[in-house]
């Protein structure tokens, strides 16, 4: 068999799957793969699939960390359905994840970790690299851990650093076959072992051995190139993931609105990195408050908003339900509050590093008594920024507690971002009362928003008491008058529904009319759009209502629907958005399409069921 | 402290009708509450804040009403959440003198978690824990400081459970602050109310509070005139712990434990009392003093703790205004731009 080492395929893109023992340190190499691509210029978007043990059992399927990362020369909206490369450190990653290669993908498996008993824990009958498992697929059977040892056993270095450390030569291996160079990498060495400086050379050492140990091999016939993406509109990028662009979102529009950023929050997976990343920004005065526990951490936030702060709180759905009774306060003295939901699988502790879309009913309707308020859905991890931003403007501009809902798979994934300024971001102008307003009352409302003042403690004049009994309107002092409490109650509801005059109508992507409109919403737009768009490239009549803003809901929600034959709503979830669409709009018929595996939507599947429906009768 | 955090002072003098609202109070009729609220009408003015930045904090109880009788800014939370609510605006705007009016039930059943992780913060608010033995609002249950064996409408065979002590929960906590004061003597409550005031922390003052309709009575083996003198230990910071009718008894420290001695007997003199020093760091003779109770001790008032430690206010502006000098990141578009970034042109 001849060999052309030089054989260099172009690709419009690739998905690479990285997977291995919790411990392996799989997270950082697909982040490295991925950082090292944007900076490229690719279009990236990542996404981890990680189990919700810390470390379990060795070797089991339990226990395996997976990454997935897909890069583009083109524009792209999720990480991918399927797998071109899988890279498996031992027999149960490999045995968790064939399912998501392509057939006849590239299976990069470490040998050495293929031994008896880890074969057996696996739950692999017989060794699969030694059966026709792999036979439909090109495999490099690499004995990773020996030949990491190898390298830097004359380092002044040891067998479990070099255990530990194997994960960068299989990097390594991926850098031949894409064609990268090591500078970020070497760059992220650098920083990283700034206080352990022999593991520099360790690390530089072992990737460079992956990627000539790729070179000497003729396991691999061609290598790949994914070209930079081009048509990229100028200006600044940065990958990001869901989480840090929420924390960012909330920064912004502290700054923005001039009202100082406090958060109050407990951690829960997936919603931590969001209090973790506003801890370190102290210097933009940003006030953190790791609470006692989540109702500790909104009723932090409530009084912080009461003193004029823009107050936050960070949570996942079983967080949310121990908030259910302070959003109501936060709904009845109507005061400004974000929270921030990144949705889990549930119910209960449920599936706890998965993502869902089960929270939207909660978030809707969850407490006791009339408790509207705002919810915006974030689409993307990029779009979580603005998604933050825009749920604080709302919230600050209309003294109403709002929601923004983003979930574990955006909130942990990450796309780029391109970097905006943020003197082109809108501008938040919260309704302060002036000191010594002779006209100030605590429930006196704007005639056009109905929206309160907020009278900030310590400000001249103004001295006035809150509270979670219902007030009597203007003056705010406790009412038990029935007609006064129907009158607040249609108040705080009209309130809310008044704020659809201030937000972006709905955009619908494809024709204003045609067979199937295709209704979804907040972390299922990567793969919900593909799907449509690639429908439409095929000539169906398919259009996409993508929906950003949940309650309310855009002023033309109505007439989109009422624009289509047929219409489809797929949900993570049993049916939540359709239910809330069939209470407001109960005049057209919805067809469901509800995934509740804590798993994102393959775009295929979508394609599946959106086809069927065009062609029922 | 720093100065930029001290509250703003009034500048004109100011009296009880500052803080007088307008509101009817709806207490029952004998009802401590209403001692309590002219304590604090009382105190404020001599505090001498600007009257806008008291802040008075609830939950939910007839305590919890508070802030409806006093011209402050005032919140009225939800049942337990006082003290989480309270953190929230302290450390939203330091500035602010902040106050907590909240029930034995409010703080120490329902609210019992946020209770003790204020206190261990040690966030610079005061609390004022009025102590009924009794769930008043909901109309007589037993709370968590209800004596076990009283009979309540939950409890009609009496109560199994044994009660809390507050300061012993409060030292427990690692609390700087502990007072205690009954609601018949508005004098001391006043005084230590001041005491709180000037206490850099979180300041506890438990007041004995008699719910006329629930609980009547309750206190009365400390606070009825016949026994009180001897059921009353007022303690008073730098000197000997003396109390009685004739002021012939004391406590004196005897072994590990406090004993009750009468003076004169069996050549006991003064010299041989306790000294009480509120300020010491050692929490060990304070928590013996909040645990002293009838019959064999009398109950102990006035301030027992008021130790110095740094509170969490202080170290959250510090650690932001040491981020702000040394941070590269001034402002978002700094922190929007840091890291690794690239260009397309
Ligand atoms: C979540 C919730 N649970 C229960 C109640 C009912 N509730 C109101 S006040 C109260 C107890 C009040 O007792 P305490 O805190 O001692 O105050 P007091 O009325 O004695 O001053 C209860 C159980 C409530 N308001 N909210
Ligand atoms: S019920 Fe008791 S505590 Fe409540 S107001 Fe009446 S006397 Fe006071
Ligand atoms: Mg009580």
């Amino acid at each position: 068999m001849t060999v052309d080492k030089h054989k260099v395929v172009e690709l419009e893109e690739a998905v690479v799957r990285f997977a291995g023992d919790s411990g392996d340190g799989m997270q950082l190499v697909g982040n490295l793969f991925a950082d090292a691509a944007a900076l490229y210029g690719n279009e990236i978007a990542t996404f981890p699939d990680y189990p919700a043990e810390i470390r379990a059992p060795h070797n089991t399927v339990a226990g395996v960390s997976g990454f997935q990362a897909r890069i583009s020369n083109k524009i792209i909206h999720s990480s991918g359905d399927l797998a071109d490369v899988l890279v498996a450190m031992n027999p149960a990653s490999l045995k968790a994840n064939l399912k998501w290669a392509k057939s006849g993908a590239t299976i990069i498996v470490d040998t050495d970790a293929f031994d008896e008993k880890a074969i057996e824990k696996s739950g692999y009958k017989k060794n699969p690299l030694e059966d026709d498992t792999l036979k439909n697929y090109s495999v490099i059977k690499a004995p990773i851990n020996s030949l990491s040892w190898e390298t830097i056993k004359d380092m002044g270095s040891d067998q479990k650093t070099a255990y530990k450390a194997r994960n960068v030569f299989a990097l390594g291996i991926l850098y031949y076959l894409f064609n990268r160079d090591f500078k970020t990498t070497d760059e992220f060495f650098e920083k990283k072992f700034k206080k352990k400086p022999p593991l520099i050379p360790i690390n530089k050492a072992l990737l460079r051995a992956g990627y000539n140990y790729a070179d000497t091999i003729e396991a691999i016939h061609s290598t790949y190139k994914v070209p930079a993406f081009k048509k990229a509109e100028k200006g600044k990028y940065r990958n990001i993931t869901g989480n840090i662009a929420t924390a960012w979102g909330l920064l912004a529009a502290s700054e923005k609105s001039g009202r100082p950023l406090f958060l109050g929050s407990y951690p829960i997976t997936p919603a931590t990195e969001i209090l973790m990343e506003l801890a370190i920004h102290k210097s933009l005065g940003a006030k953190v408050f790791q609470a006692e526990d989540e109702i500790a951490g909104i009723c932090s936030a409530i009084g912080a908003s009461y003193a004029g702060s823009m107050a936050c709180t960070s949570t996942s759905g079983p967080g949310l339900s121990l908030k259910s009774e302070a959003i109501g306060l936060a709904v009845i003295t109507e005061l400004p509050l974000v929270i921030i939901n990144v949705q889990r699988g549930g119910p209960s502790t449920g599936l706890p590093t998965k993502s869902e879309q089960s929270d939207l009913m909660q978030a809707l309707y969850g407490r006791n008594g009339e408790g509207p308020l705002i919810i915006v859905a974030a689409t993307s991890p990029a779009d979580c920024f603005y998604a933050a931003y825009e749920t604080a403007k709302l919230s600050l501009e209309h003294m109403t507690p709002a929601i923004c809902l983003t979930d574990g798979y955006i909130g942990q994934g990450s796309e780029i971002f391109k970097i905006p300024n943020v003197k082109d971001l809108p501008p938040i102008n919260p309704p302060i009362a002036k000191p010594n307003d002779p006209g100030y009352q605590p429930y006196k409302r704007d005639a056009e928003t109905l929206v309160r003042k907020w009278a900030l403690p310590g400000t001249e004049g103004l001295r006035h008491r809150i509270g979670g009994l219902e007030k009597s309107d203007g003056i705010g002092s406790v009412s038990m008058d029935p007609l006064n409490h129907q009158l607040m109650c249609e108040y705080r509801e009209k309130k809310v529904q008044k704020i659809a005059d201030f937000i972006p109508e709905q955009k619908l992507i494809g024709d204003e009319n045609g067979e199937l409109l295709v209704v979804s919403w907040g972390g299922t737009y990567g793969s919900v759009f593909t799907a449509v768009k690639e429908m439409q490239a095929e000539g169906k009549s398919v259009s996409l209502a993508h929906f950003r803003n949940i309650c309310p809901l855009p002023k033309n929600t109505k007439q989109i629907l009422s624009s289509f034959k047929k219409i489809i709503v797929p949900e993570l979830n049993l049916g939540q958005f359709v239910k809330y669409l069939r209470i407001n709009f109960p005049e057209f018929e919805y067809n469901q399409f509800n995934k509740i595996q804590g798993l994102p939507f393959m775009v295929n599947e979508l394609k599946e069921q959106f086809n069927k429906i065009l062609k029922e009768k | 402290m720093e100065e930029n955090l001290t509250v703003e002072r009034s500048r004109v003098p100011l009296s009880k009708e500052d803080f007088v609202s307008d509101q009817m109070v709806k207490w029952c009729p004998g009802c401590g509450a209403h001692a309590i609220l002219s304590s604090v009408a009382n105190v404020f003015p001599k505090i001498g804040y600007k009257k806008e930045n008291f802040m008075m904090v609830s939950g939910i109880g007839c305590s919890s009403r508070f802030p409806y009788y006093v011209n402050t800014y005032g919140f009225h939370g939800i049942h337990g959440r006082a003290n989480p609510i309270a953190t929230g605006i302290k450390l939203s705007n330091p500035h602010l003198s902040v106050w907590v009016a909240t029930g034995d039930g409010d703080s120490m059943a329902i609210g019992g978690n946020h209770f003790i992780h204020i206190i261990r913060r040690n966030v610079d608010l005061n609390i004022m824990l009025f102590n009924n033995q009794i769930y008043g609002l909901t109309k007589g249950q037993y709370s968590p400081t209800t004596a076990m064996g009283t009979i309540t409408k939950t409890s009609p065979q009496g109560t199994i459970e044994h009660p809390f002590n507050a300061g012993e929960l409060v030292m427990g906590a690692q609390g700087t602050f502990f007072a205690r004061v009954v609601d018949t003597n508005p004098k001391l409550m006043t005084e230590v109310m001041f005491e709180a005031a000037k206490h850099d922390g979180t300041s506890v003052v438990e007041i004995l509070q008699n719910c006329v309709i629930f609980a009547d009575g309750v206190h009365d083996q400390i606070t009825a005139k016949d026994v009180r003198d001897d059921m009353q230990l007022i303690l008073k910071n730098g000197e000997p712990m003396i109390f009685g009718k004739k002021k012939d008894k004391g406590i004196r420290l005897k072994g590990t434990k406090l004993e009750v001695v009468q003076i004169g007997v069996n050549s006991i003199s003064e010299d041989d009392l306790l000294v009480h020093d509120q300020y010491d760091q050692d929490p060990g003779i304070h928590l013996m003093l909040a645990k002293m109770a009838p019959p064999l001790y009398p109950v102990a008032l006035g301030v027992i703790r008021s130790a110095m430690f740094s509170t969490y206010d202080d170290m959250v502006e510090e650690q932001i205004k040491k981020a702000k000098a040394t941070s590269p990141i001034k402002c978002v578009d700094d922190l929007l731009n840091s890291g690794d970034t690239w260009e397309i042109k």
